[in-house]
This record gives structure tokens, sequence and C-alpha cells, in this order.
């Protein structure tokens, strides 16, 4: 367990207010300016050497992502951008920084941004959370106010404007680029890479874009020292982590945990458990809707990092934990998830705009109890042709879950075929295991 | 495919107030780039038009930031909180995804359907009110939840839907966020785990 030394958000749950003064006595904005004056290229080096990996889901180095920034020229401004458009199913653990740590994600950002040199820093957050943007606009006037933001930012000589712009209600502006073409007014179409955003970015500019949480840590890591951080889980792995677990537990919930923390112990230590016990267990999927699921018997050992979770066939993605006891439709479960991928696909790459479309409906078909047997090949076809064809990484977040529904569970999507087709006990996959 | 388009109306003007705001919203970026207003400019439109937009809404937006109205138009059907047709005074979002449905989302889709006797996406009457479902709201660990107007009321139950609609029938203040008294979405024992450490 994580111990209360450890932990970074202390007011996660909004139990005190979210206000500068508040935010003062729990230690933010603590002598930024002596952080700030250690100078970018010691700030970059220490996030890096901290380990601390990307919270959003991609799970790419922070201080690698900072370095790759080119020196700045002349009047070429610079920008940060902050995703705050947590809309991964599961996720719900940005929100609570927003609402309750606002402070420490508006002095992350001042750290960031004086280490990118970006004189201007946008949080785009989702269109949905019009409390929580109400409550980080305050933050920011507080911070406007106090000097920690604008002209001199907290001392330290570096200007910095923050604005918090709302997005409508499109999953897809999550992508990095698709965040960005939204900033600029567009609709939210994820740009082909390369050039990368640290190179053309918002306003054809260099620009970093990282998520809440990752930020949110940055002041911490700087006060407390990357060998702080690199200490908790292991390496690679590194850092206090939030966790949202949500589904079939007992008490849903958001927590800050050690990375690398077995699956069994963060449910049952802090959601109470699985409802009607740890053998009602049907699977999990530990990374936020994007990824494939795993089987119950696979979930006790699972250490929730980004490598361990790697090394069985799924991934860590935004830490959010969906527990599926034995008592629900798992295929409905996952024909939930290809409908919300089916309705938030931009539309760009026929791949994912059309094949999106064919897999929730085969699924539909399927749950329906009128599909055959080969309907499941096909789905697994359509699913293939996916994967990896497509500009973003949406298709493969639609594919995944459809495909790890087929690797483990083919069982119990050959009992709902029409009669004549019914296979009970076929568990093997038609397609080699390393496939999938 | 879903073709969208906007519904008619009486002729949109934004207020002066709105009108003042946008100039402030103009300044947040580059002085070239007026089409990065496009979103908040929306945003205010649709709150002054009743919360959905007209086409006379999305051409006084084009008109005021100087940006195509086909931009304009490509934005506002390519973003789902943008609404082209008319909500009722009260909008109520039910979260249908994963999180939501394990926890029984479809028992409050099927109590406002019972409640308001409307299918999703009409509007009762009288105009107060319309529901629909739609996906991920990102309040998941507590679930289930739906979203009205602006507001967020989790940890629900079919029952604790129906109170709050009843109260909103009869314009009564309600209590947003969770129902069941929980303090957002902290675990249950942390502060037994906490102290023991």
């Amino acid at each position: 367990m994580l111990s209360e030394k450890d932990r970074i958000f202390t007011n996660l749950f909004g139990e005190q207010p979210s206000n500068l003064k508040a935010c003062l006595k729990r230690g933010d904005w603590d002598k930024t300016k002596d952080l700030l004056k250690r100078g970018k290229k010691k700030i970059i080096d220490e996030i890096t050497k901290s380990q601390l990996r990307g919270r959003g889901g991609a799970g790419f180095l922070t201080g690698k992502k900072w370095s790759f920034v080119p020196k700045r020229e002349g009047n070429k401004p610079h920008y940060l951008v902050i995703n705050a458009d947590e809309s991964e199913p599961g996720t719900c653990k940005d929100r609570e920084i927003l609402r309750n740590e606002p402070h420490k994600l508006i002095e992350g950002a001042l750290i960031a941004a004086f280490a990118i040199e970006a004189e201007v820093a946008y949080v785009y957050i989702r269109g949905e959370f019009v409390a929580e943007a109400d409550k980080l606009e305050v933050a920011v006037k507080e911070a406007y106010d106090a000097g920690l933001l604008g002209k001199n930012a907290a001392g330290s000589g570096w200007k910095l404007d923050l604005y918090v712009h709302r997005g409508a209600g499109a999953y897809i502006c999550g992508e990095e680029s698709a965040l960005l073409e939204s900033i600029e007014g567009r609709k939210g179409m994820p740009r082909l890479k390369p050039p990368y955003p640290a190179y053309v970015g918002l306003f054809g500019a260099p620009t970093v874009v990282n998520n809440v949480e990752t930020i949110a840590v940055v002041p911490s890591i700087m006060r407390r020292g990357a060998s702080w951080f690199a200490k908790i889980g292991r390496a690679m792995n590194t850092g206090p982590k939030l966790f949202s677990i949500s589904g079939h537990v007992n008490a849903p919930c958001n927590v800050e945990e050690r990375m690398g923390i077995p699956l069994r112990e963060l449910i049952e230590k802090h959601a109470g458990g699985v409802r009607g016990g740890w053998s009602n267990l049907a699977a999990v999927i530990p990374g936020g809707g994007s990824v494939p699921l795993i089987p119950g018997h696979l979930c006790e050992d699972a250490p929730m990092d980004f490598d361990g979770l790697e090394a069985l066939g799924t991934s860590l993605g935004s830490a959010a934990v969906i527990v599926i006891d034995k008592s629900a439709d798992i295929v409905e479960a996952i024909t939930r998830l290809s409908h919300f991928y089916m309705h938030e696909s931009c539309g760009q790459c026929t791949p994912c705009r059309e094949g999106t479309g064919w897999m929730w409906r085969i699924l539909k078909h399927i749950q329906k109890g009128d599909a055959k047997k080969e309907d499941i090949e096909l789905l697994f076809d359509i699913s293939q042709n996916i994967k990896s064809h497509t500009i973003c990484a949406l298709g493969d977040a639609a594919a995944l879950p459809v495909q790890g529904l087929i690797k483990h569970f083919r069982g119990q999507m050959e009992k709902k075929l029409q009669p004549k087709d019914v296979v009970f006990k076929t568990q093997t996959p038609f397609v080699k295991e390393d496939a999938l | 495919m879903t073709t969208k388009s906007p519904a008619a109306s009486k002729p949109f003007k934004f207020d002066d107030q709105n009108l003042e705001t946008i100039q402030r919203l103009l300044k947040q970026y580059p002085e070239d780039r007026a089409q990065s207003a496009l979103l908040p400019t929306l945003w205010l439109a649709q709150r002054q038009n009743d919360g959905w937009l007209s086409e006379s809404a999305l051409r006084e937006v084009a008109d005021v930031l100087h940006v195509p109205f086909v931009r304009v138009f490509e934005v506002a059907t390519f973003y789902t909180m943008f609404r082209l047709k008319p909500v009722g005074k009260y909008f109520i979002q039910i979260c249908r995804t994963t999180s939501c449905w394990l926890r029984g989302s479809d028992d409050l889709t099927e109590a406002c359907h019972s409640f308001l006797k409307v299918k999703p996406q009409e509007v009762t009457s009288d105009g107060r009110f319309s529901y629909e479902e739609v996906e991920c709201l990102g309040a998941c660990c507590n679930a289930p939840m739906v979203q009205i107007n602006d507001a967020y009321y989790e940890d629900l139950t079919p029952k604790d839907l129906e109170g709050i609609l009843d109260k909103l029938y009869n314009d009564k203040p309600v209590k947003v966020g969770s129902q069941k008294g929980r303090i957002a979405s902290k675990p249950h024992q942390l502060d037994a785990y906490l102290k023991k450490d």
C-alpha cells in the first residue's frame, strides 16, 4: 500500500477546499521560483530520471517528450497543451484533479511550460465537465491575481498565460492531434504523423500535449526528487498512480496507489472486493475501454503497471479497472464498448468509420441469437483489418476489446449462435494465439 | 451515416454581454486565428438559444467570427454536445457505456421513459423535459449516473432518478453529485488504511 507520506494528491476527493489558500497550506506553489531557477535542462533531466510515463494511456516517457521540442527560434511561439478531455470508458481520475487539486495542475503547467519554453498553455477540458471547468477557471483567476501566472509568473521571470478551452463531446479529441485541430476550431480529426506535435503542433508551432495527471505530478517530482518517484514501483514503471475502479465491485472508487500493485490487492483493499466474492469474477478490463479484457484466472497477481499488463496481452492504458462478474453478459459488455467506438469514430479513415459499425452490428446479431459460427470469424477478420490501418489509435482501440472477447470468451459467444451452429466447449481461437 | 441539419427557428442575435465575452475570448488565441474561438462561441450561442443551435444561430456565429458558414456548420454537426434540434428545459443525458451499464443504466433509461412518457430525444409536450442515452460521461466510479443540463447526478437508483425528476417537475431544488452521500469517488476504507499505516 502506498504510504500516506508518498501520496501526491492529498485532497483528491475535495474534503478540504480547493482554493489557493488551502492549496498553499497543502504545499502547492512552495518556492516554485527556486524550482524554475534550476533551468530548463535540469528540469527535463529530473523528469527523465524519474521515469515518469504519460498518464493518459500511451505511457510515453514525459521527459523524452519534452526533450524533443526544438530550441526556440526568434519570436516563434511554443505551446503547452494539457489534455483534460477525459472520455476513456472507465476513467474518471482527471476529473477529481481538476475540481479538487487545480493548483497542482497549474503549478505543473508553469514548470512544464518553462521547460519547453512555452509562454501560452491551453487546458482542453471535455465539454461535459462544466462544474470542473468552472472550478479550474476560478483557480486560474486566483493564480493570476496572486502573480503565479501572467508576466513574471511566481517571480520566476517567465511569462505564462493559461487558458481553459472547453470541448463539446467528442472522445476523439483526446487524441493529441485531434485535440489540436479542435483548439484551432475545426472538426476533431487526427492529423497524419509525422510531423509530430513537438515540431509542428498547435498553430503550426512546436507543442507538447500532456495528460492532466502527468502535469499535476510534475511539481511533486521536482520538489521531492526523481529518486523518490523512481523508488515507488519498479524500473520504467515508477511512481504513485491514480486508479479508477468501476463496475461490479462493492465500492467503486478512485485511489492513488503505487504502480505495480497486484490487481487483486487493488480491488479488495480499496474497492471492497468483487461483488459476490473473488470467485465470482469473470473478467477485468484493466486499462479503460480501449484495452483487451483479461479473464478472471489471470487477474490474481496481475501487476498493475505498463510492462506487467503488456506481458498479459493487455495494457495499463489510463489505469481504469472495469470489473465484470459472472452474472453479467460479457458479450453485451463488449457490445456496449463497440457501440461507443462506432459512435466516436471521427469518420476520417474508412476501416474505422465503416468497420466499427460492422463490428457492432455483428455483435448485436450474436446478442440476438441470429448469427452463425462464421460470423465470429468474420468479426475477427474485420477487427484485424481495422487494427493498425488507421491514422490514429481509435481503430486499434475499437478492435482490441473485440479481439480480447474472441480470444478469451469465444465459448460464451458460441452459446449465443443460431441453434444449429452451437458448438460448445470450443475455446480454441480459429487463428493461432500469437496472431492475437 | 446520419445526416444532421439544424431545425428552423426565429432569428438569432448575440446579446451585448455575449458579444463582449466573444471579444475577450478572441484574445486567448493568436490574432489571425479567430476560428479557434469557434467552440467557445458556439457554447455561448447554444446557451443563449435555450440549449440548442438553430441555423440562424450558426450564421450569427459565422458572422461574428468572420468564418465561412460551412466551417461553423461542419463543426456544429461534428460535436455531439452541440444540439441542432430543440431540447427540454431539463435535458437528461443517461450514460450507457460499459461501466454504467454494468451497474444498471438501463433501469435509469426505463425510469425516464416511464416518468416522462416520451421516447428518447423527444421533448415532452410542455417543452420542459427530454432525455437520451449518451456515451461515457466520465464519472465511472460513481456509476450509474446522469447529467441534467450542466450537473452530474451520481450513484443513482431508478428510484433516486424518479425523485430527482419529480423535484425538477415541480421546480424544486435538487442535490447534485452523489445521491448516496459519498464524498466524490473516495474509497470507503481509505482513512482507516491511512491511519493504520
